[in-house]
């Protein structure tokens, strides 16, 4: 039951936003990290990716209309 | 532009001292009036408590009436009581809590550790709350004092308000007072209280605030009696109970005596709270209505919040009966005169204007200014006598309030206002009557009929409401609807059946006819023919630029696509540029797909224009062919009745055959079923068949001008079930999605016999409309219908509490102009709208982007060969004219 979740064909690929990035999306939306959508450090994918709290992770979903749809969250 | 904004907001207990410093008076007289009428000193109605008096001035603070907000008193509760609201806090608090010294009931180290982490930076909202739980669960089973090695007692709440230690011993609101005294200020915050904002103790009331009487305003009745509010009510009674008890203690009373007033005066201010608390009997007004007290006042739908603050009633509205005018644009609302003489609309005097206002102000009739507003915004009624005195005064910096008039923008609402179509803007039509006129196309997003609907209209008074209602909400511009990318605004019933009647193959007019119809459209053209078909004077009012063809859906239903493209039913339409080569119109072409393909093509001023033509010219045609409703049309030749009636009874043997095989155990089940399952499937789908095969036949033997079987086809009303219920056969009543089985043991009615499962038993209705039903039939017809009709109801119950719950959470989401989609704080919710960041609107289908438009440039019909010229004498130009805004 170890399993790793990312590896699971229904999680959507996740990878941590490097600190550059991360502000560059922060400046782009004109808003703070808290305004982002958070995600719980205790989630799987976030131990899986040993994402730390004030990290943004970018998960990248597959859509019916848009093909792949890009997603942040901030860990909380 | 904001002046002004809050930061934070802070919420605290009132703590007595706070209490008694609001306090203008100490009221002591549980009693308002003397007997000669005039308020007592130190009573609840005392002249220093505010003024609710016109002309009267405050005694507190000199104003008049409206201008003094009015002033607190207080009354000293001469002994404490719980506040019902704190309950919950007090109990929390006496738990975590040494009985003696007053701290936390855990280990000094352990109260530095927790201290530590609240202390820490970056500790989240979340995780403090997490914290404080713990420390609160923790210390709840502590026996002994770490710090002073009391024991503890072991605390019960007995609802709503008496504690007790040890399940023996009571706890009087004095001694729990005292305790909460003593937990210091540090372990208070422990606790997750600010004791800067609310110390413990202050839970426990020892004085209690008096509101102003202009919160709780007496009535005076035309005999002259006043009648008090409950509020004020309930302050007599605590002022009462507390002055008894304060001549009982000070007589020496006995203990038990106290106690029981004290329990008085607690049950009297908990009622004075909260008056529907579970455990204790709302107090009552001498006719025995219960008391609406504090809580009561602003809990639920009537309210404070969501009744005074959440809705509100407003001004330039007007709200009647809706009729509906075909004459009308759907972009119109026709207002009676009566109404477009009372609501108005403001207009800014400048150099331009201010000569056509003179004239309006001139008028002593309609179209005339109600109101002046001066530029120190001060407002003039204008009447007879000074209407040429504000004539003079006029000059610009004035604002002219004048009556509504044809062309003013107006926000047109029918409850329940489920979607954005639910409330639009239309443009005024003045006209005579007492009702608001609508074309029918305009009802369907209303979801409105004429039965006795009213409807809600609103005027814009600013020039930026004006224009962001016409251009958001417009008629025009809310067609489509972004639910099912599909047009909304369209005619239905006579509208389809008349589309379709016009349209149909071999439909001709006469020439006179055909002017008839144009004319009723604004078409003028020279016509050269003795006759014209259906489908060429419906070309003109489709734009020249369309290119469709498709399946009608309705047509087309049951057909398969060969036997549609060979004009079975006229169910296959080819339109090419703007002209009808083959098939007929339905509910699919009026208010589906070439609607909308007229909306996509040629913009929402194109597609209001082709559906208040269509509306217009599809009523007219149905004036011409007619369409009518007669028993003719529901009888059947005499051999189909004998084929339908054998169809049925062979039906019903084979049901009983099944039920043969059950009981001889030869049943076969089907997977996942039981034996019972197994059969009363295969009997619902037996009769199902059979009840499917009457309407088979049925629609063999209808005419093809059978009224009925044209509005089926075509979309308008009904369907074919319909007709073969009234023609043929019921069939089966269900309760629930079951066979009826319900009422008697083991039967549905006294007249069958127990467990008999066969047809007739169990609500199959072999009868029709047209013929009546025999007597138990009529009874299992009514079981069937009240069991819709429950149904229906608690669906649309279910569905609308749903629908309120989804629009609060969503209320002020928005989509910003970078296509992020925020809350109100700025909140992400999504990066870009709905993932892809389109508007459903623009999409078809599952597709975000409609291609078809590119696509479509190299369909067959754009090439050369199929670009001849139109056959009729007449080029549609396209007017637009009285359809401009």
């Amino acid at each position: 039951m170890t399993k790793n979740v990312l590896e699971h064909e229904l999680v959507p690929k996740h990878e941590i936003l490097t600190k550059t990035d991360a502000k560059k999306l922060l400046e782009s939306l004109g808003s703070t990290l808290e305004q982002l959508p958070g995600i719980t450090e205790n989630d799987p994918t976030v131990k899986g990716l040993n994402a730390k709290p004030g990290d943004v992770l970018k998960i990248t979903r597959k859509s019916p209309t848009a093909g792949t749809a890009i997603y942040y969250r901030a860990v909380a | 532009m904001i002046t002004k904004k809050i930061d934070s907001v802070n919420f605290r207990f009132t703590s007595p001292e706070v209490i008694r410093s609001f306090s203008t008076i100490k009221v002591v007289t549980p009693d308002t009036y003397s007997e000669d009428g005039f308020p007592l000193e130190g009573g609840l109605m005392d002249l220093r408590l505010g003024v609710i008096d016109p002309g009267l001035h405050c005694k507190t603070c000199g104003a008049r009436m409206t201008v003094c907000p009015g002033h607190f008193g207080h009354i000293e509760l001469i002994r404490p009581v719980i506040h019902i609201g704190y309950v919950k806090h007090i109990l929390i608090l006496l738990k975590a809590t040494c009985k003696e010294c007053g701290k936390i009931l855990l280990t000094p180290e352990e109260i530095e550790e927790y201290k530590q982490l609240l202390l820490k930076e970056e500790t989240t909202e979340a995780a403090e709350e997490m914290t404080l739980q713990n420390i609160k669960e923790k210390s709840k089973k502590v026996t002994k004092c770490p710090h002073c090695k009391a024991k503890q007692d072991d605390i019960k709440l007995d609802k709503p308000t008496n504690f007790w230690a040890n399940e023996s011993q009571r706890l009087l609101p004095s001694q729990i007072r005292e305790r909460l005294e003593r937990i210091p200020d540090d372990e208070v915050r422990l606790l997750g209280i600010n004791p800067e904002a609310a110390r413990p103790e202050w839970t426990i009331l020892t004085a209690l605030p008096v509101p102003p009487v202009t919160t709780r305003p007496s009535l005076t009745l035309e005999t002259g009696e006043r009648s008090e509010d409950d509020l004020t009510h309930k302050l007599v009674d605590i002022i009462r109970i507390n002055q008894r008890l304060s001549d009982n203690i000070s007589a020496g009373a006995p203990q038990l005596i106290i106690e029981d007033l004290w329990d008085l005066l607690q049950y009297h201010v908990t009622t004075y709270f909260y008056n529907e608390q579970s455990g204790i009997p709302p107090a009552r007004h001498r006719t025995g209505r219960a008391l609406k007290t504090l809580f009561q006042r602003l809990q639920g739908k009537e309210g404070r919040f969501r009744h005074n603050l959440s809705g509100k009633r407003v001004n330039f509205s007007a709200r009647t009966v809706i009729s509906p005018d075909p004459e009308l644009s759907a972009g119109e609302v026709g207002v009676p005169q009566e109404i477009a003489e009372i609501l108005t609309v403001p207009e800014h005097v400048t150099e331009h204007n201010i000569k056509d206002l003179k004239k309006l102000i001139k008028n002593t009739q309609y179209p005339t200014v109600n109101y002046i507003i001066r530029p120190d915004m001060r407002k003039k009624k204008i009447t007879e006598l000074n209407r040429d005195e504000v004539i003079e005064e006029l000059t610009t910096g004035y604002v002219v309030e004048r009556q509504l008039i044809d062309g003013d923008v107006v926000v047109f609402n029918r409850q329940p206002s489920l979607h954005k179509h639910s409330m639009m803007t239309h443009l005024v039509k003045v006209l005579p009557g007492k009702t608001f006129r609508i074309n029918d196309a305009a009802a369907t997003p209303y979801n409105a009929d004429y039965d006795g609907d009213e409807m809600n209209m609103h005027v814009p008074q600013s020039e930026e409401a004006k224009t962001e209602a016409k251009e958001l909400m417009s008629v025009k511009k809310q067609i489509l609807s972004v639910r099912h990318n599909q047009p909304l605004v369209v005619g239905q019933h006579d509208h389809v059946s008349g589309a379709y009647l016009l349209t149909k193959e071999g439909q001709e007019f006469t020439k006179e006819q055909t002017a008839r119809l144009l004319s009723s459209i604004g078409i003028k053209s020279a016509l050269g023919k003795p006759k014209y078909t259906g489908k060429e004077i419906f070309s003109m009012i489709i734009p020249n630029n369309m290119n469709l063809e498709y399946f009608s859906k309705k047509l087309a239903a049951g057909l398969s696509p060969e036997e549609a493209k060979k004009q079975k039913h006229d169910s296959y339409i080819v339109i090419r540029n703007g002209k009808i080569i083959s098939g007929a119109m339905d509910s699919n072409s009026v208010a589906g797909s070439l609607l909308k393909a007229v909306y996509k093509q040629n913009g929402p001023e194109q597609a209001m224009l082709y559906i208040d033509r269509a509306t217009k010219l599809t009523l007219e045609s149905i004036m011409i062919t007619g369409l009518t409703s007669s028993l003719e049309f529901y009888k059947i030749p005499e051999k189909t009745q004998k084929e339908i009636n054998k169809v049925v009874k062979d039906a019903e043997k084979q049901v009983d055959e099944l039920i043969k095989t059950y009981t001889a155990g030869k049943l076969e089940r089907s997977p996942g079923k039981t034996e019972k399952e197994t059969l009363e499937d295969t009997i619902m789908s037996v009769l199902n068949e059979a009840w499917k095969d009457s309407e088979r036949r049925l629609e063999e033997v209808l005419p093809e001008d059978n009224h009925a079987l044209i509005m089926a086809r075509c979309g308008s009303r009904g369907n074919l079930t319909n007709v073969n219920q009234m023609a043929s056969v019921i069939g089966q009543q269900a309760v629930r999605g079951k066979r009826l089985l319900r009422g008697y043991k083991s039967k549905s009615l006294p007249h069958f016999k127990e467990n008999d499962i066969s047809a007739i038993s169990r609500g199959f209705i072999e009868s029709n409309f047209v013929k009546g039903m025999a007597p138990l039939e009529y009874y299992f017809a009514s079981m069937g219908g009240r069991d819709a009709l429950m149904d229906k109801g608690i669906q649309t119950g279910v569905s609308g509490y749903l629908q309120r719950r989804l629009i609060n959470a969503l209320l002020d989401i928005v989509v910003t102009s970078d296509g992020s989609v925020r809350d109100s704080a700025g909140n992400v919710i999504q990066f870009a709208y709905g993932e892809d960041g389109t508007s459903p609107e623009k999409g078809e289908g599952d597709n975000a982007i409609d291609l078809s438009n590119y696509v479509r440039g190299t369909t067959v019909f754009e090439r050369e060969e199929y670009r001849e010229d139109r056959d009729l004498a007449v080029d549609i130009e396209i007017e637009t004219e009285g359809f401009e805004e």
